[in-house]
């Protein structure tokens, strides 16, 4: 019942309901930090949940968000807004606390995520169609910059793998093009772009480490990924890990693996192989690879506990159902699991006690102990996908 | 009569195309499975064409977008993939036939 009075039905209802009792109940003071707050995307109806992570349990739903498949969140650095970027090239300003949408508009036909630069001034979205990035004044959403990802003789690359990167700097790669491009702000609105071509074929995400180094992106139309170093003086794309598929023929993929949500333990981190059902280990110093991990299926996510210790894997269709664990330092499977049908993305708890997992076909969000393994609660969403931690508003890359 | 043209989409699956014999291999799929194909199409094709299949990694799967195309030839892309491209092959989780009924819906415009 209390959970019935909590939930908005539209971002009109939520402003209604800001101003009703059921609201105090939630913080009797009628303050409360978002620290420990969490965004669900439920993907099919266009919707987020707002959660709290320490009571484990929903304070709201926010409607009207668009085709939310594939969506993600980046945050403000106050942690009071999301900024959710839907499919349809809807961008959504959410704020979190009073659960209303802040601010919406419809920046392009077909996006597919966005970053926050590092002063929290700048929101970029990484666009299909037309392909490029936009980016925005992250206080109201009006535009700054359009940065059309032209190519060849003038065609328009999709762009993947967007990320804020230290010096007010965003960097994202051309699907099309095979490049990888840095947008630097820091003399203002207007960017001064640097273009690295001939990257390799159809890269189709990457990542930046958290230290704003090392930016990565994955081939799928080749063996191999591609390094920037970007602390060199002169920073230029290299290929690593190169002919990791030994030649063998790839398997399908039913579904591109994400790169995001590595992390260094043991001097290495581990990334999802395309069309193998491994992981690689990358040694962190040469980038050279470093060992393999053989799992269930094609990795989809492969997301490092915050302390590093595990990686918790999961995986595309049909073998969505699963879960493993791996232990990084000895690289060998400690748990495999079913959640359930479609376990589509985990999160983990900024300090990694607990990790937050979307079952999208059981219409829920699991909650288990990262040490026990124990499942120590669930909540309902509705065909939820992406799981946002509001903590990610203070880590570059993210 | 029904059963002779099924038989005929069978043996000769081009000609039964052009005589919009889609809409009778769909007899032949229970509704239980159609609806796990439509399921199947908007979550998992969803993931790289889009939930609404307006495109994504991949392109639309519109009506307008697959005029060109005949439901064979699309069934045969769905089952053999685009060598070289994110497209995989369908072959082992889809039969031909519901290939052919995800093409013609598709076609269509396909089911919520
Ligand atoms: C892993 C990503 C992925 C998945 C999953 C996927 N596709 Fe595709 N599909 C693609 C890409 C990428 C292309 C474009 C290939 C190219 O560049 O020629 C494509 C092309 C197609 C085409 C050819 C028309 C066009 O747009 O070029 C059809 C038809 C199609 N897909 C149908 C499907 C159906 C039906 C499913 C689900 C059963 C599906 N796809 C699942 C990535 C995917």
């Amino acid at each position: 019942m209390k959970r019935r009075e909590f939930l908005k039905t539209s971002a009109f209802g939520a402003a209604l309901a800001a101003a009703m009792p059921s609201r105090a109940m939630a913080c009797p003071a009628g303050l409360r930090g978002t620290g420990d707050l969490a965004v669900i995307v439920e993907r099919a109806s266009g919707s987020v949940l707002i959660a709290d992570t320490t009571a484990r349990e929903t304070l709201g739903r926010v409607e009207g968000l668009g085709d939310l498949s594939h969506a993600s969140a980046t945050f403000s650095r106050d942690e009071r807004f999301a900024y959710i970027f839907g499919r349809d090239g809807g961008l959504t300003k959410l704020d979190i606390l009073e659960q209303v949408i802040a601010k919406r508009v419809i920046q392009a036909g077909n996006s597919i995520g966005g970053a926050i630069s590092d002063d929290g001034r700048l929101v970029a979205v990484s666009n299909y169609k037309p392909g490029g990035v936009n980016v925005f004044d992250a206080r109201n959403l009006e535009p700054v910059a359009e940065i059309p990802a032209v190519y060849g003789d003038g065609k328009r690359s999709k762009t993947v793998g967007l990320v804020d990167a230290p010096g007010r700097r965003f960097i994202f790669t051309l699907y099309d093009a095979g490049e990888i491009w840095i947008a630097d702000f820091s003399k203002g609105a207007k960017p001064s772009i640097q273009r690295f071509a001939d990257i390799g074929e159809l890269p189709y995400d990457a990542l930046i480490t958290s230290d704003g180094r090392h930016y990565i992106a994955g081939l799928f139309g080749e063996d191999g990924l591609v390094h920037m170093d970007l602390w060199a003086d002169d920073p230029k794309p290299r290929r690593i890990l190169g002919g990791y598929g030994r030649g063998e023929k790839k398997l399908p993929v039913f579904k591109m693996p994400h790169l995001e949500g590595w992390a260094l333990a043991a001097g290495r981190f581990l990334l999802p192989a395309v069309g193998r059902h491994e992981l690689l280990a990358v040694d962190a110093r040469t980038f050279e690879e470093a060992g393999r991990v053989k799992v269930h299926s094609q990795p989809i996510f492969a997301v490092a506990r915050p302390d590093g210790r595990h990686v918790w894997v999961n995986f595309a269709h049909p073998d969505n159902d699963t879960i493993q664990v791996v232990d990084v330092p000895s690289l060998s499977i400690i748990r495999t699991f079913k959640p359930g049908r479609a376990t589509l993305h985990m999160e983990f708890t900024p300090r990694g006690h607990e990790v937050w997992l979307s079952v999208r076909d059981a219409d829920r969000v699991d909650v288990y102990d990262t040490r026990t393994f124990e499942k120590l609660g669930e909540l309902p969403a509705r065909k939820p996908s992406g799981i946002f931690m509001t903590a990610r508003a203070h880590t570059i890359g993210l | 009569m029904r059963k002779v043209w099924i038989k005929w989409l069978l043996l000769s699956s081009v000609a039964a195309a052009v005589l919009a014999g889609v809409a009778h291999a769909a007899s032949m799929l229970g509704p239980k499975r159609q609806a796990e194909l439509v399921y199947l199409v908007r979550q998992d094709c969803g993931s790289c064409h889009g939930m609404t299949l307006k495109g994504g990694l991949g392109g639309p799967l519109l009506p307008e977008a697959l005029a060109g195309a005949d439901s064979e030839s699309i069934a045969s892309i769905i089952l053999h993939g685009v060598p070289g491209k994110p497209m995989p092959p369908w072959t082992g989780q889809l039969t031909r036939e519901e290939a052919v009924w995800i093409a013609g819906k598709l076609k269509q415009g396909f089911p919520r």
